[in-house]
């Protein structure tokens, strides 16, 4: 195999040509194509998914400030962007007003936007790829140019939804989940997009783990036995195989449906579907509960993928800065493990509204009941590894606190969505959107900025700025709680889902007299929820600068800042083609902060071969 | 840089890297298919009673694509063998034997699809059907301005239950033979592509996919014996390890088909 | 070496696919003759049957060819996982779609 030197980003300084230097290697410069774009590297690709990942978060965002808008001001033209909408996205958008159908498009892909296009790829492969080489102490991934394929094949999915907004008709309009027979039956080409670009991603996932998975398996360095990898790495290999086995089901789906709305079949069509008043030409026979098994077999593995990476994060960072041993390790272990089995066996309670029988909705109850145990086994692991620990406050650590009371809150909360009686009254309406959103936004997404804030100087040789990181977190923290708080309020009282009018048609004011209808105080809370979306997207501009000012000029740090314990610290900035000059070998545990018997705050994990930069002291201040 | 494991076996695992990505992508294509065979049953469970077709595809052309597949696998197998005793021309000669079966696979099967296509049911307005193979259109054959005539060759019947089972004792005594419709006769006419009914789209698309895993992997195993082989003079180990990949990948693939074939053909 | 050190040899390969083909060959005759026979009322047996020696087909072109009898424990673990998830995709979802209400229309 080729060794291409690669250097990203490329900011250390040229080392003075030397003439001892050339004999030996060949040292051939890589272009700008291979060295950023065409990379085999692990870095590289991890940096590559992350910037992709985080402008897709941005651009899911500004979906949602647009439907916030919607609902808080019906039938009103959007301010200051009102125009370009109308210019770009044609009549759906005529006069700068969101049409209803341009609201579902949105919708629809926010949710699938943020899931498939920014979390995943953010918390999964950005992360999973930059860091997990690293902290097993291997060169790179076991199939470094599968793990290329894998980037690409996400980028083009990407491209192909993002595409899906401009064609006449625009983007898919049945929700994230599609769902069929109306996904079917909607008479544009958005459906048809989203399929394909779904085959695409579900093909980038599914490429990425297998490649996870072999790497955690075969490229442990000598003495990195299961029991002493970080528990960031157990998370991502459990994420892995749910990825593995979880997507192919909703890849066949996918193309079942595409077959649907391209070749005129029937799979999840029923017979006598009328569409419009007239009885369809298609042969009927299908089943459009089919698609939702199918869906959501994979639908919700698919957040255990979301939010294990994260809780890996979380404990990588609470462990480094309470400068102890994180509590419970064994049981970390085997809960994330029984996550990761009970995830498949608990689907259906997401179809409790589809006539199912007691007996099977009561089957997937007691699972869905039962799969709480090891979450809350995590939860109190992390709570507990703060007992006794000298807490050090910065930036990541902020984050990963932030995240236990957030993911908290989304946790209990999913409690009555498990329980069938309960979930009957709550399906569908806001409660589920606040429930699923603070699991993922001031859950997933803070361990997220954790990880940016934390891996930054391994990536870059600098810190990001401090105080503003501090901003960024307590005003996301605040405006977080004030967008998805009164959600829960909101559901209890029955607003449901995917109203384009924010719930007008609902509402006291628009039919006086009715039984149950929305009140003007749950009403108004659309307005505060817009503010407080608006609030939140100006709480990430601080980010936003901080990340890009502080390549170039952040404060300067050695190899390893947070006087971590894990492999990846003790790699040189940024971590070179192959990693390590000689594989490492390790001689304890993860976590061995302030560990008796050693001097000095932490004993890293692996002692190195002394040709090398030195970094072979047992014990650190 | 060097990946480590890539020929040798790691001690602890007992495989070398690409085995173990070989059997997890295979894992997946496990649920894969899975899915699509758990869709299968689903829709075949759900059907109207009397309305599931049997009988519908020729088992002879089924068989005979069992068995040319069955010898690709075993021919798959004896090129690794050769290669594992450093028999290149062996190796040479079985791997030629794989590709050709499995061309001659997708050759019966391009036939069996033509001759769906050709396949037509039509409903005519006074409530009966004719179905059958196409035997021409007359010139100025058109449905939307009701012009002209087609011809099939099959049977009238006034049930469209009876087109399901062609395995009934009814279905076979029927004598098949030409019958020449008029367009204005005609509500609708459709051929046995994916769309005319579950069993149809199930068949294309299980098979179709089944169909996209023989020419991806008989593209692979082309390469490796064309162009790719020239890693034998270089690195003899690492190319029989990628000739043991692929296999796995063929013989998989071989794997769907044992249960395609009885799931779609026989029952 | 990438593989087990058992002696490899053609003949012993050769004498091996030979054995396997034609139990396989023998396999398809059964299925076949299964599916033309009258075996019980309705298709029921007859599936259960066809897909039973199916599955022993299946087990000797995964067991011997794809030597899965021979691997190691890392992949029957993985394997093992598979055939869970399976079954419970297929077993749950017909369940799901065959449990209702009473008095609930079956579709």
């Amino acid at each position: 195999m080729q060794a291409n030197v690669q250097q990203f980003p490329p900011f250390r300084e040229p080392e003075p040509a030397h003439g001892h230097d050339d004999h030996g290697h060949e040292h051939h410069e890589p272009g700008f194509w291979t060295k950023y774009v065409f990379s085999s590297d692990h870095k590289v690709i991890g940096i590559q998914y992350g910037m992709t990942a985080l402008c897709f978060l941005l651009f899911g965002f500004f979906l949602m400030l647009l439907m916030r808008w919607q609902i808080a001001h019906p039938t009103q033209p959007v301010p200051f962007l009102g125009p370009l909408l109308a210019k770009t996205l044609g009549p759906m958008a005529a006069g700068g007003v969101i049409s209803p159908d341009l609201y579902n498009a949105f919708g629809a892909m926010h949710g699938t936007i943020m899931v498939f296009l920014g979390v995943v790829p953010l918390a999964f492969a950005a992360f999973g790829n930059y860091v997990v080489p690293l902290m097993i102490g291997a060169p790179d991934m076991t199939f470094p140019r599968i793990n290329m394929a894998s980037y690409h094949a996400f980028f083009l999915g990407g491209v192909v939804m993002f595409v899906s907004f401009f064609i006449p008709g625009g983007a898919a309009q049945a929700g994230w989940t599609s769902y069929s027979p109306l996904a079917t039956t909607i008479p544009t080409n958005g459906q048809a997009f989203w399929l394909v670009g779904m085959v695409l991603l579900i093909t980038s996932s599914l490429l990425g783990a297998v490649n996870f998975i072999a790497t955690i398996i075969q490229l442990r360095a000598p003495g990195m036995t299961w029991m002493r990898l970080p528990w960031f790495v157990w998370a991502q290999f459990v994420t892995a195989f749910i990825l593995l086995l979880a997507f192919p089901p909703l890849e066949a789906a996918g193309v079942l449906q595409l077959m649907d709305n391209a070749l005129g079949t029937s799979f999840f069509l029923p017979t006598g579907l009328a569409v419009a008043g007239k009885v369809g030409e298609a042969s009927g026979g299908g089943s459009p509960l089919l698609w939702q098994h199918l869906f959501w077999f994979l639908g919700h593995p698919e957040v255990y993928v979301l939010i294990l990476p994260a809780m890996g994060i979380v404990v990588e960072v609470i462990a480094n800065n309470t400068r102890k041993p994180i509590w419970g390790y064994k049981s970390l272990v085997y809960s994330v493990l029984a996550v990761g089995f009970l995830s498949f066996i608990v689907w259906a309670h997401h179809m409790y509204m589809t006539g199912m029988g007691q007996k099977i909705a009561t089957f997937f109850q007691a699972t869905t009941m039962i799969i709480s145990i090891p979450s809350v086994i995590i939860l109190t692991c992390m709570f507990l590894s703060l007992w006794g620990g000298s807490i050090r406050i910065n930036t990541p650590m902020l984050f990963a606190l932030g995240f236990l009371p957030m993911f908290g809150i989304g946790g209990l909360t999913g409690l009555p969505l498990g329980l069938a009686a309960a979930d009957l009254y709550l399906h569908d309406t806001y409660y589920i959107i606040a429930h699923f959103h603070y699991v993922v936004a001031p859950g997933t997404l803070f361990a997220l900025f954790a990880g940016v804030y934390f891996w930054f100087p391994k990536m870059t040789g600098r810190k990001m700025n401090e105080f503003w990181g501090r901003v960024h977190f307590w005003c996301s923290f605040v405006f977080m709680n004030l967008v998805f708080m009164p959600m829960f309020a909101q559901g209890i009282k029955g607003m449901i889902r995917r109203m384009s009018d924010g719930g007008v048609n609902y509402s006291a004011a628009r039919v006086p007299g009715a039984i149950d209808t929305l009140p003007g105080s749950v009403m108004e809370l659309n307005t505060w929820i817009l503010w407080a979306a608006v609030g939140l997207g100006l709480a990430q501009i601080p980010f936003i600068i901080n990340l890009f000012w502080s390549i170039k000029h952040g404060e300067k740090v050695g190899t390893n800042p947070w006087q971590a314990t894990t492999l990846d610290w003790h790699t040189p900035t940024p971590p070179p083609h192959g990693n390590f000059p000689k594989a490492p070998r390790i001689v304890r545990g993860p976590y061995e902060y302030n560990a008796p018997g050693f001097e000095g705050s932490f004993a890293p994990q692996a002692e190195f071969p002394a040709a090398d930069h030195g970094h072979a002291q047992p014990a650190h201040h | 840089m060097e990946i480590p494991y890539t020929v040798q076996n790691r001690p602890d695992t007992g495989i070398y890297n690409a085995k173990l990505g070989i059997w997890l992508f295979l894992a997946s294509e496990v649920m894969l298919f899975g899915g699509l065979f758990s869709a299968y049953v689903l829709l075949r469970a759900g059907s109207e009673p009397g309305m599931w077709p049997h009988g519908w595809l020729d088992v002879r052309l089924g068989t005979v694509n069992t068995l040319l597949l069955a010898l690709s696998a075993i021919t798959t197998l004896l090129a690794w063998a050769a290669c594992k005793v450093r028999d290149f021309r062996k190796f040479k000669i079985f791997h030629a034997c794989t590709i050709l079966l499995a061309l001659a696979f997708l050759g019966i099967k391009s036939y069996e699809y033509h001759d769906k296509f050709i396949h037509y049911e039509i409903a005519l307005n006074d409530g009966t059907f004719v179905d059958g193979h196409l035997v021409e259109k007359s010139a100025d054959f058109d449905l939307k301005k009701k012009t002209g005539t087609v011809t099939l060759h099959g049977r009238a019947v006034t049930d469209r239950k009876e087109l399901m089972d062609l395995r009934a004792p009814e279905a076979k005594a029927a004598t098949l033979e030409e019958h020449v419709v008029a367009a204005a006769d005609i509500k609708k006419m459709q051929n046995y592509g994916p769309w005319h009914n579950t069993f149809t789209a199930i068949y294309f698309t299980m098979t179709g996919l089944h169909a996209l895993h023989i020419i991806g992997g008989t593209l692979v195993i082309f390469y490796l014996w064309g162009p790719g082989s020239r890693m034998w003079k270089t690195d003899p180990e690492r190319f029989t390890n990628r000739i043991e990949v692929s296999g796995l990948f063929w013989h998989f693939v071989d794997l769907v088909w044992i249960f395609l074939f009885p799931v779609m053909y026989l029952t | 070496m990438s593989e087990s050190e058992k002696p490899v040899t053609m003949q012993s390969y050769i004498a091996l696919c030979r054995n396997i083909f034609i139990v396989v060959l023998l396999a398809i005759g059964c299925m076949i003759a299964a599916s033309f026979a009258h075996i019980g009322e309705g298709w029921t047996l007859k599936v259960a049957l066809i897909l039973a020696i199916a599955a022993v087909n299946a087990f000797l072109v995964a067991g011997y060819l794809m030597h899965l009898l021979s691997e190691k424990k890392l992949i029957y673990t993985v394997l093992t996982f598979t055939v869970i998830f399976v079954i419970g995709l297929f077993g749950l979802t017909l369940w799901a779609m065959t449990d209702f209400p009473t008095g609930t229309a079956v579709h």
